[in-house]
């Protein structure tokens, strides 16, 4: 290694002792002793402040009944627990969350498997292939929403037309529950797949080849070695996207405001004017930042927390299990 | 070698016309609405109303990129992203690269239990602690500017543990010895071994940390206004009116999004090669 041009910048200081090696001076010492805390202070310095005081300051808040409006804070212990699970709108987001969770995370992996899979193996073009799959994922979410709302539009929307074509009726996507929530995980699919996908592949590439070659010998398709060789081998990297999507979901948010806000600027907080795809979210956005119920909306944050904790571990337990199903 | 790779060829060879059919139909899927918001940004309004939509584009696109100027505060959009995203852009790589020294090759007392709480804090999700920040942000008045958007996003547990990864593989521990040997202090050390080492990493976080800046969404919504916008907050704006106007809206999310796909096709290799590396290894 070359020294880099930007060497003369500081350490000026350092160079000139050279002689006598064995030299654990008073500096030196220090210097080893004390100066990791140094470099990784700027990083902790903003990360408690910004990172983790608010995670655990939230807690503190949802013990008030706290409005961003008035002067007074009054402690009202696990009140806003209580009223929240009371709150019918709560769950209602609650099973939003769920379903347009399941609804984008299940097919959006098993197509990420199968589409690594594919990319697995000696492809010409291998990089324009990889560039354009991980396309979608560098377009913003407002702009997934925007251009989505145009391909799923009532009136002039490329679907409704195709569908038509096809001598199906029109669709008003944002109106039903089920329509809105398949809207909406298709444009969470369209921006994930191919990154899972990627990340699938560089976990499959890891894979030693003779195993292939070993299953190849003794006539397995390829389908056979996907699932008895390579989700196996693989298992580690399957439940990393697994938590991770788990945890993506249960965050959903920008696609629902942004696509209610297509119906009427109004519905952006409440997902729909049913709340027909309000996710969890989106739900404490609108007592946070809508009504100013900072109490209210922490405690919300804190259920959600839970709910997403306890969803990882579920996820996590059937995804370990699947192991025995998959090696036999 | 060539051998078994002639060999995996030939094997493959069978199957190939279907597997590159279907990637293509895939590589199709995942580029068709972006052209195709393209398209309708090109047109007028009513040309989106035809009963075959327009497929390909039209002589329009100027003219609704000076609509959108018009619209909304997009010029001043587009300076505060550059300015939010390239400000933590610059942070997140200095301060992930300084941490990820440490942890990966220097040794201090609590260093695990540090690494560990960082990357714990990696799997909480962010809202969790976005109302006391909202509130803090009104404590330190900074609603409304942009300080908000950068200070909480300069540094990332994301970007430590990525370089921690990196380091700890690619930088060997002999080099670091060698400088001590020398005389050289640690600080020395992180300028002449520990960054010129990093680079390649670094410049990955940093494109991977751009990328996310602007694009992020929901957080300067919340403590931005509508008269000084990031980009994506223009473009919401834009898109959310009570008219539903798609060729200002898709020409405002062009504007927005077609620099971000140029660069990308220019450093994709890279961006892609740093995600995979990442994945393996997390």
């Amino acid at each position: 290694m070359s020294a880099p041009p930007q060497a003369e910048a500081r350490p000026k200081a350092a160079a000139p002792p050279r002689p006598s090696p064995p030299r654990p001076s008073l500096r030196h010492r220090f210097d080893v002793k004390y100066s990791p805390y140094f470099y990784i202070s700027p990083f902790f310095l903003l990360f408690f402040a910004f990172g983790l005081f608010p995670l655990a300051y939230t807690a503190w808040v949802s013990l008030y009944d706290w409005n961003l409006l008035s002067a007074e804070q009054t402690f009202v212990g696990l009140d806003n627990f209580a009223t929240l699970l009371g709150d019918e709108y709560f769950w209602n987001a609650a099973f939003n969350t769920l379903s347009i969770g399941v609804l984008s995370a299940v097919p959006q992996l098993l197509f990420a498997l199968w589409l690594a899979h594919l990319l697995n193996r000696p492809l010409r073009a291998q990089t324009v292939f990889r560039v354009t799959l991980l396309l979608p994922n560098i377009t913003s979410v407002v702009a997934v929403v925007v251009i989505f709302s145009q391909l799923f539009g009532r009136e002039f929307g490329l679907i409704n037309t195709v569908l038509e074509a096809f001598g199906l009726g029109r669709i008003d996507w944002q109106a039903g529950t089920a329509t809105s929530h398949a809207a909406i995980a298709t444009m969470i699919m369209w921006r994930w797949t191919g990154y899972n996908a990627l990340i699938y592949l560089a976990a499959m590439q890891a894979v030693p080849r003779d195993l292939y070659e070993a299953a190849r010998i003794d006539g397995a398709s390829t389908f056979r070695q996907l699932r008895s060789i390579t989700i196996p081998m693989i298992r580690p990297t399957i439940i990393f996207t697994v938590i991770v999507s788990t945890i993506g979901s249960m965050q959903i948010i920008a696609e629902p405001m942004l696509f209610g806000a297509q119906v009427s600027a109004g519905a952006m907080a409440t997902g729909g004017p049913d709340r027909q795809f309000q996710t969890l979210a989106l739900y404490l956005y609108e007592q946070g930042f809508r009504s100013f119920e900072f109490g209210y909306a922490s405690a919300a944050a804190w259920v959600m927390f839970l709910l997403v904790v306890l969803v990882v571990a579920v996820n996590f337990l059937i995804v370990r299990r699947m192991r025995g199903g998959l090696d036999s | 070698m060539t051998t078994v790779t002639a060999n995996v060829r030939r094997r493959f060879a069978a199957a190939r016309p279907l597997t590159y059919l279907t990637l293509l139909a895939v590589a199709f899927f995942s580029a068709f609405p972006i052209y195709y918001s393209v398209v309708v940004a090109s047109h007028d309004n009513s040309a989106l109303a035809q009963v075959p939509p327009p497929l390909l584009p039209g002589g329009n696109f100027f003219a609704n990129v000076s609509r959108v100027f018009d619209t909304a505060p997009f010029q001043l959009a587009l300076l505060n992203s550059v300015l939010v995203a390239g400000s933590i852009t610059i942070s997140v790589m200095l301060f992930s690269t300084l941490a990820g020294f440490a942890f990966a090759k220097l040794r201090f007392r609590g260093r695990n239990a540090l690494l560990v709480l960082t990357v714990a804090t990696m799997m909480v999700p962010t809202q969790l602690g976005i109302i006391p920040l909202y509130m803090l942000m009104i404590k330190l008045e900074w609603t409304g500017t942009m300080y908000a958007v950068i200070v909480p996003s300069l540094v990332n547990a994301f970007g430590v543990f990525f370089m921690t990864q990196y380091l700890s593989r690619a930088l060997p521990t002999e080099l670091i010895e060698a400088g001590r040997v020398d005389g050289a202090s640690t600080w020395a050390i992180f300028w002449r071994v520990v960054l010129p080492i990093a680079r390649p990493a670094a410049a990955v976080l940093g494109m991977l940390t751009f990328m996310t800046a602007w694009n992020d969404y929901f957080w300067p919504l919340v403590v931005l206004t509508p008269e000084n916008p990031t980009v994506q907050v223009a473009l919401s704006q834009l898109a959310s009116g009570y008219v539903q106007d798609f060729t200002l809206g898709l020409a405002g999310t062009a504007i927005a999004t077609l620099p971000l796909v140029a660069v990308f096709a220019l450093l994709g290799r890279h961006i892609i090669g740093g995600i995979m590396q990442g994945a393996v290894k997390g």
